[in-house]
């Protein structure tokens, strides 16, 4: 049994009071904080093997590049993808969507159709817009539901014969939907499309298979799931990463130079040009330790025990209603109070220290949908506790008595 | 009273009601009740071109000179920025032009608000100071 109230003392940044209060932190959709084996994780890569990786003869460079070596082999083994080299580091999720979006330029064109949903975060929408602008292809959007699921009858419907690419979310950052990627991919392989899954609140809250979910790109951040920000990752079966051309030129992504021409080096090294982010690679490595000793089934019991618990709190403040209420959800509570600004609610709690975000959570389409100026929104993660849903309980309830 | 010692005065009222709070909660309580008593504005004010960009919250200004004197009219849709944008109100509204183009607005310090205030908030406030300001010069120059 993994004690979730130990772990908090784990995490140095929780130790802490805001105006006075003590912090309860649930902001974690937007960034988790990083327990202290992370941060020794980095401090160590500085004091000890700092080098520059796959360059140098020296012992430095050798070990660096072993540790960096090692996450990537970590992150195959948690997407259960074929080969190590089906993992590219990036900066982060929209990176690794950039990368791919700018890809694909050279492989639309007029009349093809790219089909994104109308849940996704900005990160996995502007980039399909500035492809599909560049391309002349058409973007389709997958409608969403009431309660914050994707339409599946509309989804099959627009997924069609022109469809190129198919992008969405394994689950919505802004209203904690759990979408169903099998289902989704296997409508769009059945087209010949191929399909982009957005990641990031994946990763950190659910098991993920690339292979039995037969996705070709799959996407993730290392700083919403404990590790440093900065750096992520991108899954691409081999056969898409081979078809795509690199995104940037430079160091490292290179077989031979000359002045005429290049060629390019093989994967994962094609697409990861220049010094990469060595110090939040290897921080990254220690979170995904830390995050297995846990294990992801532990994990999901104890965020769905909290989601219950503050669905079950939060309902019962006059006047409250929660967005997305899909019968998945993931360590998301989106909500709302009749004739009451977020913004306000948001500055209020804060007051009380206790933080949540408040606005459009870069899915503006989303809020225009419910036509809403945005949500509060209070997000979960290994160390958040009954006690943290109940200070926002008592936090909402006392902004809502000034407020009204 | 001429309009900058009108101008001072009144922000040395607002300073001296927000020195009666020790706790920010009770001075967030003080902001809201302002945003509060603020009169509803004419909905025909809430047009884009009224709109202050830089806020999280909605803000919409307008202003118009009589006798010499300029008298705002203003929304939000948040609350507490109704609140911020009511003291602004409270010490600008009647004044000359000229005063208001130079408007420093330290009353703001003087409470401890612009510190207090998150990043985006005080973003916001500064955008609806240089918007008070530019009318002040607009209306200066149709003299």
């Amino acid at each position: 049994m993994i004690d979730f109230a130990a772990l908090r003392k784990e995490f140095p940044i929780l130790d802490q009071e805001v105006h006075g209060k003590p912090l309860v932190y649930l902001d974690n959709a937007a960034t988790t904080q990083k327990p202290r084996a992370v941060i020794r994780a980095i401090v160590d890569y500085y004091e000890q093997i700092n080098s520059n990786v796959h360059r140098g003869v020296h012992t430095l460079s050798q070990r660096a590049t072993d540790a960096f070596e090692a996450t990537r082999g970590k992150l195959q083994r948690l997407v259960n993808a074929a080969h190590e080299h089906e993992i590219i580091y990036t900066t982060g999720t929209t990176g690794s969507i950039n990368l791919v979006a700018h890809g694909f330029r050279g492989l639309l064109t007029p009349g093809d159709v790219i089909v994104v949903s109308q849940l996704e975060h900005h990160s996995n929408l502007v980039p399909w817009q500035m492809l599909a602008q560049h391309t002349g292809a058409t973007l389709r959007y997958i409608p969403i539901l009431p309660d914050g699921s994707l339409d599946l009858d509309e989804a099959r419907r627009l997924i069609g014969a022109n469809t190129k690419l198919l992008a969405f979310n394994h689950i919505s950052n802004a209203l904690g939907t759990v979408n169903p990627v099998k289902q989704l991919t296997q409508w769009a392989h059945d087209v010949g499309a191929c399909v982009v899954v957005d990641g990031a609140q994946g990763l950190p809250h659910r098991p993920v298979d690339v292979q039995a979910m037969g996705v070709d790109f799959y996407a993730g951040s290392a700083h919403k799931m404990y590790g440093p920000t900065g750096i992520g990752m991108l899954y691409g079966r081999t056969e898409w990463l081979e078809k795509l051309p690199p995104y940037q030129g430079g160091g490292e992504m290179i077989s031979t130079v000359t002045m005429a021409q290049s060629t390019y080096a093989g994967l994962p090294f094609k697409f990861e040009a220049g010094t990469p982010n060595i110090e939040a690679v290897v921080g990254w490595g220690a979170a995904l330790d830390w995050m297995s000793a846990i294990g992801m089934g532990a994990l999901m019991a104890h965020e769905a025990d909290l989601m219950a618990y503050g669905t079950e709190r939060l309902t019962a403040i006059d006047g409250l209603v929660l967005f997305g209420t899909a019968p998945e959800k993931s360590a998301v509570l989106s909500f709302g109070v009749a004739d009451v600004h977020p913004y306000d609610l948001g500055t209020l709690l804060d007051q009380q220290g206790i933080a949540v975000r408040t606005g459009q959570h870069c899915a503006q389409p989303i809020m225009d949908y419910y036509r809403i100026p945005g949500t509060v929104r209070a997000s979960f993660a290994a160390y958040s506790t009954r006690e943290d849903v109940d200070r926002l309980a008592h936090g909402l309830e006392r902004a809502l008595r000034m407020l009204k | 009273m001429n309009s900058l010692e009108t101008l001072k005065a009144r922000e040395a009222e607002v300073v001296e009601e927000f020195d009666f709070f020790d706790e920010w909660m009770d001075r967030y309580e003080h902001i809201i009740a302002q945003g509060k008593s603020l009169a509803a504005a004419d909905a025909a004010i809430k047009t884009d071109d009224n709109l202050i960009r830089g806020c999280q919250s909605k803000v919409w200004i307008t202003a118009e000179k009589r006798d010499g004197l300029v008298y705002f009219a203003a929304d939000s849709d948040a609350i507490i920025t109704r609140g911020l944008v009511a003291l602004l109100l409270r010490v600008c509204n009647g004044l000359e032009p000229e005063v208001l183009a130079k408007a420093d607005f330290e009353f703001l310090s003087a409470i401890g608000l612009t510190e207090h205030l998150s990043p985006t908030r005080a973003n916001g406030l500064q955008s609806m100071m240089k918007q008070i300001r530019l009318y002040g010069v607009a209306f200066q120059a149709k003299n």
